[in-house]
Parts: structure tokens; C-alpha cells; sequence
């Protein structure tokens, strides 16, 4: 079995079964929690509305933060619409995805993903050297922080260099990019990483909280 | 190029090709190309020229193990009459089962003899695999592949193996591999050893190698599969006219859709050619007619180790491979089991803080 065959297989295989496990750990360990109890006299419902609503108003920054925000949100932005893009709309990602899921959809031409993909990396650098040249971020950065920035950008730079080759062989290239999507799926549940599915049910859970308290959303 | 007695008894290659009616322009255009597919600087075509004229017939004893045939068919039945193949015509193949006139231990004789008058001078060509769960399961005059191989390669300058089943084991060699299928470089360790892998191998592709060794008495640079670079250095996809389409997004779905009529990318339909190295995109089959991308069809990766067991010949290369949505399932319960105890221990946590708050 060569590199590529172990990538492509128990790597990946392996890594497939961490990440769903994982995920649903993380999920379930967090819905089946008991709700902390609020003894305070609630200003509203705080229902599903409530939590749909702050997942859309967390979307965007409130204004009295806009002025130190903006640079951040901006990059993070185009960070994350160049992931979803090179995730997403790369054709022979479109057809791993459709080996397990049965069904394709429509992609991008090359060129368009090699400029979202140097768009992606490019933010994801200048948000990596914010955090380290912001004395505030620097404190309230841990190894998560810099391992997942690390885990996401691996595959991303791994992924873009492939039609450059620098001398390496292609097997090699595409053997060395799958594990690192192995390694990002492993890692994926477990660290900061988890907002990927996270992300909307804290939004949520926030949304609902706060409205029950009467907090402005 | 060693030359001893028994050579001087035979005609040159230049003297064979004259008589064959080859011009001088056509040798020279045939030098020319040979220097150019192997990276060779223009100064060396008239060394090439002088080494493959001047050539007495080299010995060459081809054997032919677990096969097809089909490597002896695409090199001996490639075209109609080529400079190449009258290269190729112009060795002194002493032994081969498909060609020779001889057979039983007549043809062994022929073996034995050409062994024996060009000891240390002589080529062993092999193609097929050599089975070593039971040397019964292959034989040739009663001798077991593995046996004739070793007893041939003893006294050989260099050996080539011809086709994927003599380089890395084949169709033989497959999974579950029942006659315990090896390689030539497998059991020939201490000789050059050259993989022309293919299947079946590109014909030209021989007949420079064969120039090579006449001109400079060795083998052409070999990459980490010991294949010559000057043919492997490249991938298909590398040298492939529907690049392009694959860079723009443009895929055939279908054998017979509109995709694949325009001739877009075959990436989808399972092409190995981003992973294969092997001159077929510049080279060509057929007198340079097409190769199986041209015709319509992906490339298989035959000249890449263990093909037959990358997968199915029509999944896409990017498909991972997961054995079965069970184990995924599986592991989903286990996520749901790991949840559940998670949670349990954080309610006892929880009613814990909540009754000492």
C-alpha cells in the first residue's frame, strides 16, 4: 500500500469514523445537559423566534463595535466564504463528496477556486498575525487557537500548491493533502474547530437566553 | 557495445536496415527523435547514429512468464514496417516462446547458446510475473519460472522488464494475488534492472531504450519505479490535450454525453491520468494515431504499481474509500452512547453545584 492508497483509505476512512463519532458526542453531551435553572421572572418567551433572530443579527457587527471590529470580521468573512467555496465548489471535491452521498451539484471553474482558495489563506494569515501582534488576543489565545488555525490552513496550502508541484510528484501532493483533511477531520470535533456545527446552536441558546432576560438582541 | 566472434559473424543494424531499404535521411530523422524523447543534447544524435549503425546484433533472450502476450503483440504488431520496428526486427532475439521457429529442447538449446556465446553481454527481456506460491503453477520445459529467470539473469548485462506484469506483478499480482505473483526486480537484485511497465508497454519506448543501451552500453536514468524518466517523467494529465477542460471546470458525465462529445476532461468518468506516469499523451499508439484518452476513453494508470487495485476503473480519483455506511452508522451510535455519558456526568456535575450554590 503506498501513500496515496493509505490516504485515501484507512486514513481517511479512520478519519471519517472520529469525526461523526465525535460530532455527535459533542452535540448530544451538550443538548441532553440540564437546563441551568433561571429563577428570574422572564421579560419574554424566549422561544424558537428568539434564537432564529440571533442567529441572523450575530451575522453582523453591532454598531458601537464596528469601528474596532470591522478589519477582523471583514477577513474572518472572506476567510470563511473561500473555505465553503474551495470546500464546496471545487469539482473533485463535489465528487468525493458524491462518492458517499450519492448526488453532485454544480462547481466552479479552477481558476475561480485557485483565487478564492489565495483569498482564504491570505485572510487566515492576516487574522493569525493579528492574534499575535494584539497584546489583548495574544493573552486570551491557547494552543486551540493557533492548532486549529494551523489544522485549516494545512489543507487549504496543501491543496493550492498541487498544480504547482515545486518538484514534488503529484501522488505525493494529493497523498499529503488528504491526510491533512484526515487530521482536520480528526481534530474538527474536539477543539475551537466544533463551531463548524456549534456555531448556530450557541447562537441559539444565546438568543434565547437573552430575549428571557429582556436583553436587547 | 561488447563485441566478440560470434557477433562479427552477424550484420550490423545500419548494413540490416540498408538492406531493409531504410534511407539515410529516415535513420538520421529516427536518431534525431530517439535523442530528442530522451533528453539527449542534439550533439549526441551522430553518436546515436554511429553507436546504433555500427551495432553487431545484440543477443537478446526474452522470456515469457505469467502473461498475455499482449506486450509481445503491441511491440512486434505495432505498425506497418517503422524505423523502430526495424530496429527492434534488428536485434538478435534468440529466444522467444511466441516468435521462435524452435520448440521443446530445441528452443532450449537456442537459450542455452546464446547464454553461452554472449556471456555478460546479453539482454534478458521479461514480461509476465513469476509465481513463487508454487513454482508447478508456471513451467516452460519443465523448468519453474523462477528457476529459468535466475539461471538467464546470471550471466546478463542487463535485464528489462516488459509490461506491469514483469515490473510490478500485474493482473497476476492482483489482490488476492493466488499464485503469489512477483516482479523481476523482485528477484533480480544483482543486475540492472529497467521496468518498461504498461499494458500493454508503449512500443517506442523499447525500441529507444534498446538504442540507449547500443549507444552508451547502459541504461537510460531510471525514476524511483526504475522506470526511464525520458518516457515516465511526466504524468498523462501533465501532456493532455483536455487540460484545459479540466482547468475550466468542463467534465463528460457520460460516455455519451454532450461533455464527452466535445471532448471535455474525463476526470469524472475515473481518468488515473493525474497520477500516471507514461509517455502515451505525446507518444502515442498506433504510428502516433491516439491514445485512450483520445479515443474517448480514461486512462487506467497501467504503467503505475498495482493498478488493478486502485479502486474501480470509472470512480473518480478524488472518491475516497470508505468500505460501507455501516461502519459510519456505527460510529454515529458510538457518538450518541459517548453524548449520553457526557451529559450524564455533567448533570451530576451540574445538580451538584446547584445544590452547594
Amino acid at each position: 500500500m503506498d501513500l496515496l492508497d493509505f490516504a485515501r483509505g484507512p486514513a481517511l476512512q479512520w478519519a471519517a469514523y472520529i469525526l461523526v463519532a465525535g460530532t455527535i458526542w459533542r452535540i448530544v453531551g451538550i443538548v441532553l445537559l440540564k437546563e441551568k435553572p433561571d429563577f428570574s421572572e422572564p421579560r419574554a418567551r424566549g422561544g424558537l423566534g428568539a434564537a432564529l433572530k440571533v442567529i441572523y443579527t450575530r451575522s453582523f457587527t453591532a454598531d458601537p463595535f464596528k469601528p474596532a471590529t470591522m478589519y477582523p470580521k471583514m477577513l474572518a468573512y472572506v476567510m470563511h466564504i473561500g473555505l465553503f467555496a474551495v470546500i464546496l465548489l471545487f469539482v473533485p471535491h463535489i465528487m468525493f463528496f458524491e462518492g458517499f452521498l450519492g448526488f453532485s451539484w454544480p462547481g466552479l471553474p479552477n481558476n475561480a477556486i485557485y483565487v478564492l482558495g489565495v483569498a482564504a489563506v491570505a485572510s487566515g494569515i492576516a487574522l493569525l498575525v493579528r492574534r499575535v501582534t494584539s497584546p489583548v488576543l495574544k493573552l486570551i489565545s491557547n494552543f486551540d487557537d493557533y492548532f486549529s488555525w494551523l489544522m485549516t490552513m494545512l489543507p487549504m496550502l496543501t491543496g493550492l500548491i498541487m498544480p504547482l508541484r515545486f518538484g514534488v510528484r503529484y501522488e505525493t501532493l494529493l497523498a499529503i493533502h488528504i491526510l491533512s483533511v484526515a487530521a482536520l477531520m480528526i481534530w474538527l470535533p474536539f477543539g475551537k474547530l466544533g463551531h463548524t456545527f456549534l456555531v448556530f446552536i450557541t447562537r441559539g441558546t444565546t438568543g434565547m437566553v437573552f430575549e428571557r432576560r429582556g436583553a436587547k438582541t | 557495445m561488447r563485441e566478440d566472434n560470434s557477433m562479427k559473424k552477424t550484420p550490423t543494424v545500419g548494413e540490416i536496415l540498408q538492406a531493409k531499404g531504410v534511407s539515410r535521411r529516415g535513420f538520421l530523422k529516427y536518431c534525431a527523435t530517439t535523442a530528442s524523447i530522451l533528453a539527449l543534447p542534439p550533439s549526441m544524435i551522430p553518436r546515436i547514429a554511429e553507436a546504433v549503425e555500427n551495432a553487431r546484433r545484440p543477443s537478446v533472450i526474452w522470456l515469457s512468464f505469467q502473461e498475455c502476450t499482449g506486450c509481445t503483440e503491441s511491440l512486434t504488431r505495432s505498425a506497418s514496417p517503422t524505423v523502430e520496428g526495424l530496429i527492434f526486427d534488428a536485434i538478435s532475439l534468440d529466444y522467444h516462446h511466441t516468435l521462435q521457429a524452435a520448440a521443446g529442447d530445441q528452443a532450449e538449446a537456442a537459450r542455452h547458446a546464446a547464454m553461452e556465446e554472449n556471456e555478460g553481454g546479453y539482454l534478458v527481456l521479461v514480461d509476465g510475473s513469476i509465481p513463487l506460491a508454487n513454482p508447478g503453477y508456471s513451467t516452460i520445459a519443465g523448468i519453474s519460472n523462477v528457476d529459468m529467470l535466475k539461471e538467464t539473469v546470471a550471466g546478463a548485462a542487463a535485464v528489462v522488464a516488459i509490461g506491469s506484469c514483469a515490473a510490478f506483478g500485474g493482473i497476476p499480482g492482483a489482490d488476492p494475488n493466488p499464485t503469489g505473483a512477483v516482479s523481476v526486480q523482485d528477484l533480480v537484485t544483482d543486475k540492472p534492472v529497467m521496468n518498461v511497465p504498461g499494458c500493454p508497454p508503449i512500443p517506442m519506448v523499447m525500441t529507444a531504450v534498446l538504442a540507449h543501451f547500443l549507444t552508451f552500453g547502459t541504461l537510460p536514468n531510471l525514476d524511483k519505479h526504475g522506470r526511464p524518466m525520458a518516457f515516465f517523467g511526466t504524468t498523462i494529465h501533465d501532456r493532455c490535450y483536455r487540460r484545459p477542460f479540466y482547468e475550466q471546470g468542463k467534465f463528460a458525465e457520460t460516455f455519451d454525453d454532450e461533455g464527452a462529445k466535445a471532448g471535455w476532461c474525463l476526470y469524472k468518468l475515473g481518468c488515473k491520468g493525474p497520477i500516471t506516469y507514461n509517455a502515451c499523451a505525446t507518444t502515442k499508439w498506433n504510428s502516433g494515431t491516439s491514445f485512450p484518452i483520445e479515443s474517448g476513453h480514461p486512462c487506467l494508470g497501467c504503467s503505475e504499481p498495482g493498478f488493478w487495485d486502485k479502486g474501480g476503473f470509472y470512480e473518480p480519483l478524488s472518491t475516497g474509500r470508505f468500505d460501507s455506511g455501516a461502519k459510519l452508522a456505527g460510529a454515529a451510535v458510538a457518538g450518541v452512547a459517548l453524548g449520553a455519558v457526557a451529559a450524564a456526568s455533567g448533570r451530576r456535575r451540574q445538580a451538584k453545584y446547584t445544590k452547594e450554590g
